[in-house]
């Protein structure tokens, strides 16, 4: 190689040269960074309240606007999943819930968590607040299109809660939404349900791809001098890696749900096999229903790493901060995550084992399922020898990240379990099911979205959460969460199968009635715990103590800006630079026990700080 | 095109170049504006959307019991007593694509900042789009005359009609809204505000020659899209 061509390189080394040995001096050269290739952001600042609340395009207000129409569709999600609860548990006490109430329960239920609380949660709320401060933009690079973006998700989110209010009432079809029987009059809500849920779904897709594009090009494009993608915290990574999925996964979704409405309005016969309902012939015949399952499981099994891959980046930079450690393997986490993400797509058929299908093919989504443990145990790992030998904080924060450890592994292992043709068969369409994605995409994402609540909060507010009423919120929703999953594994050995109304008395319900009581205590209990958060949050707000700058000592640009909560345009005067990783806690030889992204090597040059 | 000139940054060539790009700060495709890197990844996504319809198509027509109509009978035109197959298709086609050149030639003027002739084109695009549209809803009220339904049709298989529409129908939309969007630009550079930067209707961002080229990436898509619908629906 050329001198010449290595003219980059020897820059970056001059960067960081303190490394070689820590005995160096000081030199002017050390602290080069290239001047900026962009010119500065060109920012629209609103004037009224409309501009600067409403319809605004300051990238952390529709982080939180996000983030608050989220948890609204959640506490729905949470009060239906009471509700199917309560018919389990003690069926008498719920004399007002018929079957097709039931069904309409689970599939909105189902729907709302995976698409309309988690995903917009971690990619419109923690993706449009953190993606700008952690890279040092000013903005989101559009912030026009991101303003746009929020209100389409608002827009369907008002469709889906108005399919609760139409005749027929919202679709019960299960969150799957398989056809024939979707749109087939049997079923709760195949009127105007289905179709508002359909549409709600399109318009999802439509807005969050504007939001997508804006996350993905604000990483590629946007990041602030000497911010290289090896320096980002990985819970960029994360959710850059969770959008790039969305936005290839998604339009499968799209397609089906573009299909599927042409099919209930139209009468076309994509999905619809020649088909008798009470005893008449329909006009539908020739379609393929295992087409809609192809489609929507290449949409929906990306989407559960759309909702992991986050959650991965997120407590990967807790556990580094409240165990005071850089992160175990940081390249291969990031590794880890991207191959991840492009396993994700050649897994999808493992949904569909019980639909049948060539031995061979199973075969194949069973290997490709299997693979992915791997770079997903790497992860595990690592973040178990981040905290190996570290100054660990046990404040609540760090209490969710450990949550999250355990239940994740345990909602893991039951997925190697699931991911064999001749294990998932019998399994599947039981509660052992219900178990394995709750535990593992649902309780272990949550966890991590509580730790970052507990660690955020004091940037977006400037005030510091309660830690005894956070400990509280953990162990009540730790213990119960656990108490209501781990029996579900038990229910779906002996064979209780899902998404049934009533088991009357099954054989099998002799040892299932106590244990289904007992379960919805816990799920009555930890959905209460909740609150408990809510109350948090208003009484911190109202009296909580002031959090000053950067109260955890964390290293990344969030906590770095000119004010705290940040305002529009992050970082007051001039970008900040930036001239290591996000990780350097306790490096040997440094004042304090962490080195901010903005420090120049100059001033650490007695340190053995990793060279990044 | 020749690398743009960054300071304090030096390209390199092939592999070793894309390497550095990537491992480099602030931005990874050099001297890319934000627009144009976003309408390339909308694109890559809008791709996924047309495989997907495209892909079901497959599916449908591989696994229908009842025959397929023959396109060369169904797309065909009576025209001065003779039959001849895939006329109107082979005109739909020619003007799309001619369109697609106009639109590369209005890039490259608009770049030189030649506002008159950038405009023209563009105005000449919109009109290649225009017309594409036109034939198009000529050969729905065509096949519709017919007989053909999305639900059913005379020629064989029910599918043949639900596919057909609902994919043309589709790129149509797509062809549609760029038609839409070349009118409002060629608007926009005949009044120069891309010469004086005034800042955009909605967004309040300055106006800039890029614009037309990220509209002319969306219009060569758009082509490019229809080139595999034509050898799918029409060729097969």
């Amino acid at each position: 190689m050329s001198e010449e061509q290595d003219n980059n390189k020897v820059v970056y080394q001059a960067q960081s040269s303190e490394t070689m040995g820590g005995s160096a001096s000081p030199s002017p050269d050390m602290d080069y960074v290239r001047p900026a290739e962009i010119p500065e952001q060109d920012l629209y600042h609103g004037h009224s309240f409309i501009t600067k609340w409403v319809f605004c395009q300051d990238a952390k207000v529709i982080g939180v606007q996000y983030f608050l129409t989220a948890v609204f569709t959640g506490i729905v999600g949470l009060i239906l999943s009471w509700l199917m609860r309560l018919q389990l548990g003690f069926p008498e006490a719920a004399g007002f819930m018929t079957a097709e109430h039931y069904y309409q329960f689970v599939t909105m239920h189902g729907m709302i968590m995976v698409v309309y609380f988690l995903t917009a949660l971690f990619l419109g709320g923690f993706g449009n607040y953190l993606i700008p401060l952690m890279v040092g933009a000013r903005d989101m690079v559009f912030p026009y299109v991101n303003m746009i973006s929020f209100w389409m998700f608002f827009i369907a989110v008002a469709v889906l809660m108005a399919s609760f209010f139409v005749p027929g009432g919202p679709t019960g079809a299960g969150w799957t939404l398989y056809p024939p029987q979707t749109i087939l009059e049997g079923t709760p809500g195949s009127g105007m349900g289905i179709l508002l849920m359909l549409i709600s779904l399109s318009l999802f897709v439509i807005g969050f791809t504007m939001g997508g594009l804006n996350y993905l090009i604000t990483v590629l494009q946007a990041r602030t001098r000497g911010m290289t993608l090896m320096r980002m915290p990985l819970t960029v990574w994360g959710i850059f890696t969770a959008t790039v999925l969305a936005m290839l996964a998604f339009p499968a979704l799209l397609v089906s749900a573009i299909m599927m409405t042409l099919d209930k309005i139209l009468g076309t016969s994509f999905f619809m096999p020649t088909i008798i309902q009470a005893g008449e012939v329909l006009e539908y015949g020739g379609g393929s229903p295992i087409l809609f399952q192809h489609l929507f499981w290449f949409f929906g099994h990306p989407e559960v790493y759309i909702v992991a891959l986050p959650a991965f980046g997120i407590v990967s930079d807790l556990i580094s901060v409240h165990s005071r450690k850089n992160i175990f393997g940081y390249r291969m986490m990031v590794w880890a995550i991207v191959g991840i993400g492009a396993l994700s797509f050649f897994v999808w058929a493992h949904h569909m084992y019980v639909s049948g299908m060539n031995p061979w093919f199973g075969f194949f989504f069973a290997t490709t399922t299997l693979i992915i443990a791997v770079p997903t145990a790497m992860k595990v790992y690592n973040w178990i020898l981040t905290l190996w030998r570290g100054n660990i904080r046990l404040n609540t924060v760090m209490l969710w990240c450990l949550g999250f450890i355990v239940t994740f592994v345990n909602g893991g292992i039951t997925g190697i379990f699931l991911g064999n043709v001749s294990v998932d068969v019998p399994l599947s369409d039981t509660y052992f099911v219900i178990a394995h994605f709750h535990m593992v995409m649902g309780i272990a994402p949550l966890m991590v979205i509580m730790g970052a609540v507990y660690h955020w909060f004091p940037l977006v507010s400037g005030k510091m959460l309660d830690e005894g009423l956070g400990k509280w919120h953990f162990w009540i929703t730790f213990l119960g969460a656990y108490s209501i999953y781990f029996p579900m594994h038990y229910l779906g050995f002996i064979g209780v199968p899902r998404r049934y109304f009533e088991m009357y008395d099954s054989p099998y319900m002799a040892s299932a009635t106590g244990m289904n009581e007992f379960i919805s205590m816990a799920a009555f209990i930890v959905g209460a715990a909740q609150f408990i958060l809510i109350y948090n949050i208003i009484k911190t707000l109202k009296t909580g103590k002031k959090a000053g700058q950067n109260p955890w000592k964390a290293n990344s640009l969030e906590w770095y800006t000119s004010t705290v909560p940040p305002e529009h345009g992050n970082f007051g005067e001039r970008l900040p630079v930036v001239h290591r990783w996000p990780y350097d806690f306790s490096v040997p030889g440094a004042k304090e026990d962490f080195i901010p992204q903005t420090t120049p090597p100059s001033e650490v040059v007695h340190t053995k700080v990793e060279k990044t | 095109m020749a690398d743009p000139k960054i300071e304090g940054y030096q390209f390199k060539p092939g592999f070793k170049g894309m390497a550095s790009d990537t491992g480099s700060d602030q931005t990874m495709f050099k001297g890319v504006h934000w627009g144009k890197a976003m309408m390339w990844i909308f694109l890559l996504s809008d791709t996924f959307v047309f495989s997907c319809f495209l892909i079901s198509y497959m599916k449908g027509r591989g696994s229908t019991l009842i025959d397929w109509p023959n396109p060369s009978e169904v797309f065909g035109l009576h025209v001065f007593g003779v039959d001849v197959p895939l006329l109107l298709i082979a005109i739909m086609t020619f003007v799309l694509i001619t369109s697609s050149g106009t639109m590369a030639l209005a890039v490259k003027y608009g770049y030189e900042k030649n506002r008159k002739m950038c405009g023209w084109l563009i105005l000449a695009t919109a009109i290649g789009g225009l017309t594409f549209v036109g034939m198009q809803a000529f050969e729905w009220s065509k096949l519709i005359h017919e007989g053909v339904r999305p639900w059913e049709n005379p020629f064989g298989a029910p599918q043949f009609g639900s596919f057909f529409f609902m994919i043309t129908g589709f790129h149509g939309t797509h062809v549609s809204i760029g038609v839409i969007f070349l009118f409002i630009y060629a608007y926009k550079v005949f009044a120069g505000h891309y010469d004086n930067k005034k800042r955009g209707w909605f967004t309040s961002m300055k106006g800039d020659y890029v614009e037309i080229e990220i509209l002319g990436l969306y219009w060569h898509f758009v082509d490019l899209v229809w080139v595999f619908i034509f050898a799918f629906f029409y060729l097969w």
